[in-house]
């Protein structure tokens, strides 16, 4: 990699956060709106841990988990209705004429992505400290936490990048958001999966990637360091972030080749 | 007979608009299905919670929400559309060709109505077969839905004034937030009593927690603050009529 193709990509990457930090309502609505759930289903739901085998007795700990995956949803939408607006403005169009290598366009616009990923994760860590969470993995599992957050974000900015360059299309990209909104529904979102009563429920949770990406963070808030939950939670993580990235760059070159 | 008339166009145009726009439709229809499949189904354990007594069981304690929850942002879904006419021009025109400006306010209220209709039957239908009890009479469900009605008005006239002062989509989150933060500052997960902390406190002086309640009291056949709770939605409806029809005289006098 040239050191052109860097400067490159971090042009994109800084044009991405500036068009993101110029809209207001993209900036406060993905910060405040997982906050506001948060708290409101920490406090309404703090008697499930009353339950018996609830991993833990603060259901803050337990939710804390969840501002990630919703922060990663946002950034997807973002990330995808974004770059859809460059093709429909024919931005991508003027760009392919320039020298500049495709794959610095798909990664300026992932850098974009991750470093409002990175300041979601960080306000989401601040606030569970601020608001008396117990980090059972202590400081390095914090580190860890922002690493796996930033992975996320990256597998479903580029998710959201691949829906762009297939489509063409920013209304398409945000018709999508139902869609992802049910993975993020039907998982262990709001109950360990060992206590779901309802059968198809909980299958259907086992079987959705997403529970095993809030299992991941979770166990490092609630847990300490649980291999077997950072394993699941790093391998799906990567393996969302391999193949988005993957179909992401497919289609770029297939969106370049057209125009 | 002119309101009406122009009430019956406006409601006819935003109808036809929602039936025949996907996008418009389903998200109406999906959203509460959403919240009905998440709630009910993951979090069906927490009728095990000790002090947590609702005989007709979990199902049909989030089925009471999520009624409610759809009937309320039935009205502010409709709401954005009243935005979006204005925003487009359609609005201005709508004013200078309506003879009786008043029955624009209660076209979009009429048109709100019916697509809440749509919604709550699908939620209904959907609801039953997958084991949702049902305690209540007959007359305990008209409570009920007539509870859903009143707050699905409430609620289309709070976005209507909204949308015509503000004139913008921008107006979107002022109309969805608050209803949203009164919605989910009632009990939605436990009853009020095993609520614990500041949400206790904010949810007993919530008035959405009456109407809550006195829904659940309805669908299992052992109605409660039933006085109280249809008290507080005409009192809703009454205070945001006189809202919309200000915010009316307010896009008259913009021009």
């Amino acid at each position: 990699m040239s050191e052109r193709f860097f400067e490159q990509v971090g042009q994109l990457a800084r044009r991405s956060v500036v068009r993101t930090a110029r809209q207001p309502a993209n900036v406060v609505f993905p910060l405040v709106f997982p906050l506001l759930l948060l708290a409101v289903n920490s406090t309404g739901l703090q008697s499930a841990t009353d339950l018996p085998g609830f991993p833990t007795d603060s259901y803050l700990a337990f939710a804390l988990a969840v501002p990630f995956m919703q922060g990663a949803l946002f950034a997807t939408m973002n990330a995808g209705t974004d770059l859809a607006r460059d093709i429909q403005t024919g931005f991508l169009n003027r760009l392919a004429l320039t020298p500049m290598r495709g794959i610095a366009l798909l990664g300026g616009q992932l850098g974009g992505v991750m470093a409002m990923t990175a300041v979601q994760a960080a306000v989401w860590i601040a606030a569970g400290l601020i608001l008396g969470v117990h980090f059972a993995a202590g400081i390095g599992g914090i580190a860890v936490l922002f690493i796996l957050s930033l992975l996320i974000g990256l597998g479903f900015g580029a998710l959201g990048a691949f829906l762009a360059l297939r489509t063409g299309s920013g209304e398409a990209v945000q018709g999508m958001f139902p869609v992802f909104f049910v993975f993020l529904f039907i998982s262990s979102m709001a109950m360990p999966r060992n206590l779901i009563e309802i059968k198809w429920f909980q299958t259907a949770a086992t079987l959705n990637p997403v529970s095993y990406l809030i299992e991941g963070i979770r166990s490092l808030i609630v847990i300490g360091w649980d291999a077997e939950a950072l394993a699941l939670g790093f391998g799906v993580a990567i393996l969302i972030a391999v193949t988005a990235v993957t179909l992401a760059s497919v289609s770029l070159r297939t969106r370049l080749t057209r125009t | 007979m002119r309101t009406l008339s122009v009430a019956e166009g406006v409601a006819w145009r935003v109808l036809h608009n929602v039936f025949t726009n996907p996008s418009l439709l389903i998200p109406s229809l999906i959203f509460p299905l959403f919240f009905f499949t998440a709630f009910a189904g993951g979090l069906s354990r927490l009728d095990q919670v000790p002090g947590f007594d609702y005989p007709p069981g979990y199902t049909a304690f989030q089925f009471v929400f999520v009624l409610l929850q759809s009937a309320a942002f039935g009205g502010v879904f409709t709401g954005f559309g009243i935005a979006r006419d204005f925003e487009s021009g359609f609005g201005r025109r709508l004013l200078l060709a309506a003879p009786h400006r008043s029955g624009i306010v209660l076209g979009y209220a009429a048109a709100a109505l019916v697509r809440w209709l749509v919604t709550a039957a699908v939620v209904t239908v959907v609801a039953l077969p997958v084991g949702m009890n049902v305690g209540g009479r007959g007359i305990d469900l008209v409570g009920l839905y007539t509870l859903a009605v009143f707050l699905n008005i409430a609620a289309i006239l709070w976005a209507t004034g909204v949308a015509l002062r503000l004139r913008t989509m921008q107006a979107g989150p002022v109309m969805q937030m608050p209803v949203f933060l009164l919605l989910f500052f009632a009990p939605v997960y436990v009853p009020l009593a095993l609520l614990q902390g500041w949400i206790h406190n904010v949810a007993t002086y919530n008035p959405i927690t009456r109407v809550l309640e006195a829904g659940r009291g309805f669908l299992a056949g052992s109605p409660t603050e039933t006085g109280l709770a249809f008290a507080v939605t005409a009192a809703l409806v009454v205070a945001f009529s006189v809202w919309a029809l200000r915010g009316l005289r307010s896009a008259e006098r913009a021009g």
